[in-house]
């Protein structure tokens, strides 16, 4: 849950942001601040537009055809809509984990050195240091230390998480974007995964999408709430759930609908 | 890693919040029977003010409460402890009120000499410190044997409470001008029986607490 980290320091400032899939608007007017170093949920029912929103802050998004954008997305005071964004370079620095493990049928060493390497890191030491930090920083370096040859299909559902968000780490990114990273976990790895969550944010700016209003209530220090692509609310996660302004909003969390 | 290490650091902070209030109601009910006792009209006054801080610190706790209630899904033990604290700090508020009590009462004997030793008073006094100490341990260690020993002294107070106000009411009869001091006096050892009450009722949150069953102490 938000500690009072009080950040005025936005990583993204979206404003205004219109969103079409084809001829149907997902996103429409989307004003939404991001600050640096803290954890922002973003929660709403199927369909909300909420991973559509998520997926346009490392233009992802563009990998599906016929979207089409207005507004703006400023990443670091620069407009991803408007300039010649660099996508690889974009994608280094925000960093995206997914909803289920995904690594690559690899060994775990490999999965986390990917990223370096096809950044330029060539030498074993470099790497050696990235992959034991990167895994020490998801708390899963004792675990596999004693076998990082080895593959990482092999680790438990909740191992392959933190090695994925290890592996989103491992090039150094500033935000990390997080789509349901614990629906397909058991009680306790979404637990260690939440815990991790609180402790990465010293570090880095998240942003998890995320079913579970509980696990939003848990971990982040701000909350959206999103409906048929509207913002309706963007509160302290405090205020969200002991005192939302939108009624809406108050209805989605008690559970009256959605 | 700990799993969920922030809740339980959370939980932490509630506890100490309420020891917090817990100490700030002993102090206050220590400074109102020494301004009883040497009629010091601005010590009273000073309980008086300073209560405030007892209204906050109960807020404060509410809040958090609350707070941990709506985002961290607390279950069993931990959802017990959330709201037993909840209870015990309406519980220690309303003891600082009797100290305000206490106070008020003070500054109306004003400095009409004391038409007997209050040794009575100041035994109830000493009693209820030990409960309240003693209650505030209980929670702090989910001791139910400490609880129990609270529930006990609450009958001493009781026995207290009934021979002194037979002898202030004997005293009302050979001194009837007297009234107004005896009254408030006998209101002085209400409030401390009542406070006593509480504390009992806080040994019985830790029952709860511990046990999951409620356990009327009182009786």
């Amino acid at each position: 849950m938000g500690t009072a980290s009080i950040s005025t320091e936005k990583v993204f400032d979206v404003n205004d942001l219109n969103l079409w899939y084809g001829d149907h608007l997902a996103l429409k007017s989307i004003n939404f601040p991001i600050y640096t170093n803290e954890v922002t949920a973003i929660i709403g029912p199927s369909g909300c537009g909420k991973s559509t929103f998520i997926k346009t802050l490392n233009l992802m998004i563009n990998m599906i055809p016929n979207v089409k954008m207005s507004g703006e997305i400023n990443y670091k005071g620069q407009n991803l809509l408007n300039e010649k964004t660099d996508l690889v370079e974009l994608r280094k620095n925000v960093g995206m984990v997914f909803q289920k493990g995904n690594p690559f049928p690899q060994s775990i060493f490999d999965n986390i050195a990917y990223g370096p390497r096809i950044h330029g890191t060539k030498r074993k030491k470099d790497l050696d240091e990235i992959v034991e930090k990167s895994l020490i920083d998801v708390a899963l370096w004792d675990e596999v230390k004693d076998r990082l040859n080895a593959p990482a299909l092999g680790l438990s559902g909740g191992q392959q998480q933190r090695l994925c968000i290890a592996r989103a780490m491992a090039t150094k990114p500033d935000v990390l974007l997080m789509d349901e990273p614990t629906s397909a976990l058991d009680p306790i790895s979404t637990l260690k995964i939440e815990e991790l969550i609180l402790e990465l944010k010293e570090k880095y700016t998240i942003v998890i999408v995320t079913h579970n209003m509980q696990q939003a209530a848990r971990v982040s220090d701000k909350t959206a709430f999103f409906l048929m692509g509207e913002l309706i609310e963007l509160n302290s996660t405090a205020k969200i759930f002991s005192r939302p302004k939108d009624q809406r909003t108050e209805d989605y969390i008690t559970g009256r609908f959605g | 890693m700990p799993v969920r290490e922030r809740f339980q650091n959370e939980l932490n902070d509630l506890q100490n919040k309420l020891l917090k209030l817990g100490n700030f109601s002993l102090d206050a009910l220590e400074k109102s029977i020494e301004a009883l006792e040497t009629k010091n009209i601005d010590l009273a006054l000073k309980v008086m003010e300073d209560d405030n801080e007892a209204d906050l610190l109960e807020e404060e706790i509410n809040d958090l409460a609350i707070l941990l209630i709506a985002t961290q899904q607390p279950v069993a033990i931990d959802l017990r402890r959330i709201i037993v604290a909840i209870k015990i700090a309406s519980d220690i508020e309303r003891i600082a009120d009797f100290a305000v009590n206490i106070a008020k009462s003070t500054i109306r004997i004003g400095n009409e000499p004391l038409i007997k030793p209050i040794e009575h008073i100041k035994k109830m006094y000493e009693i209820n410190r030990i409960m309240l100490n003693q209650a505030l341990e209980a929670f702090n260690e989910d001791d139910i044997a400490k609880a129990k020993e609270v529930a006990e002294m609450d009958d001493q107070v009781d026995d207290l409470y009934g021979q002194t106000i037979k002898e202030l009411l004997q005293k009302n009869q050979e001194n009837p001008e007297r009234i107004s001091q005896i009254t408030q006096l006998s209101f002085i050892c209400r409030y401390l029986e009542r406070a006593a009450d509480h504390t009992t009722n806080i040994a019985e949150h830790v029952f709860y607490l511990v046990k999951g069953k409620r356990f009327n102490l009182n009786s």
